[in-house]
């Protein structure tokens, strides 16, 4: 899983409707992917991104690159798209688990795949 | 031919020979090709790239279409011998493993839109005594459009098993805030009859939103 698409997650176990983002990760091993830079995508993206929980994220997985502010001009910004990029994009965890902060709930991650199922009683 | 829904639950079903066999079947591979092709066409999408949900991705093949299109795309399936042999065939998307009549777990407003093939009739199939097919059906669409970017479109070709299932879908859908209905290619060749449920998440702004034709 790339951190783009951890940056769009939340819990979904039934009432966890607070404070259910971002995950948070432990034990993970992540791993870097080349992938093809495509600034119209980034840049269409910026205003889905949640920057606070990426820069948090990123921080925790030891990577510091990215500045605490989304620069105003991010949409436009070359070197910093081709940061976020790096980030967003090329960045995969492959194992470990995420953590609802709210709940609690662990979502173990097995060959880059989240594990989403949910048990009955938090349905 | 018996339906596979009513044989076992997906992820049963779906097992590591199934998975593969259904993967390097060039005849099911075209068909799939050709349903992602036609379900990216009704998403009615804007230029440009997209960030683009897969219902029961499976093994990617629909997915590798939204790629070569030019998108960043997400998958979810129920059943992991699917998803690993998408992982050995290195399918760019991310992948999760979910159960989508537990609901979908993104932030609102993530997705540009959603398709999905030949997965809907699973969720309509009760094939667990705790599964009760509407209300499955009900959270998944609740968190789907949600989900969902304003006026987005999630497009699912399916093959319903009756009229009653399709108008539970509909109606369920509905219930959900969806617009949109029921739209069937071909119908009248047996062979080529498709079906596709439709469905709109809100109107895009100065946009009233519009059935697509059938072909
Ligand atoms: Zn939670």
């Amino acid at each position: 899983m790339r951190l783009i698409t951890h940056n769009m997650l939340q819990c979904h176990v039934k009432n966890c409707n607070n404070n259910n983002f971002p995950l948070r990760f432990e034990d993970v091993q992540v791993e870097l992917i080349e992938a093809d830079f495509n600034a119209e995508f980034l840049s269409n993206m910026m205003n889905k991104i949640e920057w606070d929980a990426l820069y948090n994220t990123a921080i925790q997985l030891g990577i510091n690159t990215l500045p605490a502010q989304m620069p105003e001009d991010a949409e436009e910004n070359e070197e910093f798209l081709k940061l976020v990029h790096n980030v967003l994009l090329e960045t995969h965890v492959q194992q470990g688990q995420m953590v609802c902060p709210n709940c609690a709930h662990v979502y173990k991650i097995r060959d880059g795949i989240p594990n989403m199922l949910l048990a009955e009683h938090e349905i | 031919m018996s339906r596979p829904e009513h044989i076992a639950p997906p992820e049963i079903y779906y097992g590591d020979d199934e998975a593969r066999k259904y993967t390097d079947n060039s005849r099911i591979t075209a068909i799939q090709a050709e349903m992602a092709y036609r379900a990216l066409e009704l998403l009615n999408l804007t230029e440009g790239p997209k960030y683009l949900l897969d219902i029961g991705c499976g093994s990617g093949l629909s997915g590798e279409i939204l790629e070569e299109e030019g998108h960043t795309w997400v998958g979810m399936d129920i059943s992991p011998a699917m998803l690993d042999v998408a992982n050995e065939r290195e399918v760019e998307g991310d992948l999760f493993l979910q159960d989508a009549g537990q609901g979908i777990a993104f932030r609102p407003g993530t997705f540009d839109g959603c398709i999905s093939v030949s997965v809907l009739q699973w969720l309509c199939n009760a094939d667990k005594t705790i599964n009760r097919p509407k209300a499955r059906i009900q959270r998944f669409f609740t968190t789907l459009y949600a989900a969902l970017d304003k006026g987005a479109r999630a497009v699912f070709q399916f093959y319903p098993e009756n009229d009653d299932q399709i108008q539970l879908l509909i109606d369920v859908a509905t219930k959900c805030g969806f617009e949109g209905g029921l739209l069937v290619d071909y119908p009248n060749s047996k062979k080529a009859k498709k079906y596709y449920l439709c469905l709109f998440a809100g109107v895009q702004s100065g946009k009233k939103n519009q059935m697509p034709s059938a072909l």
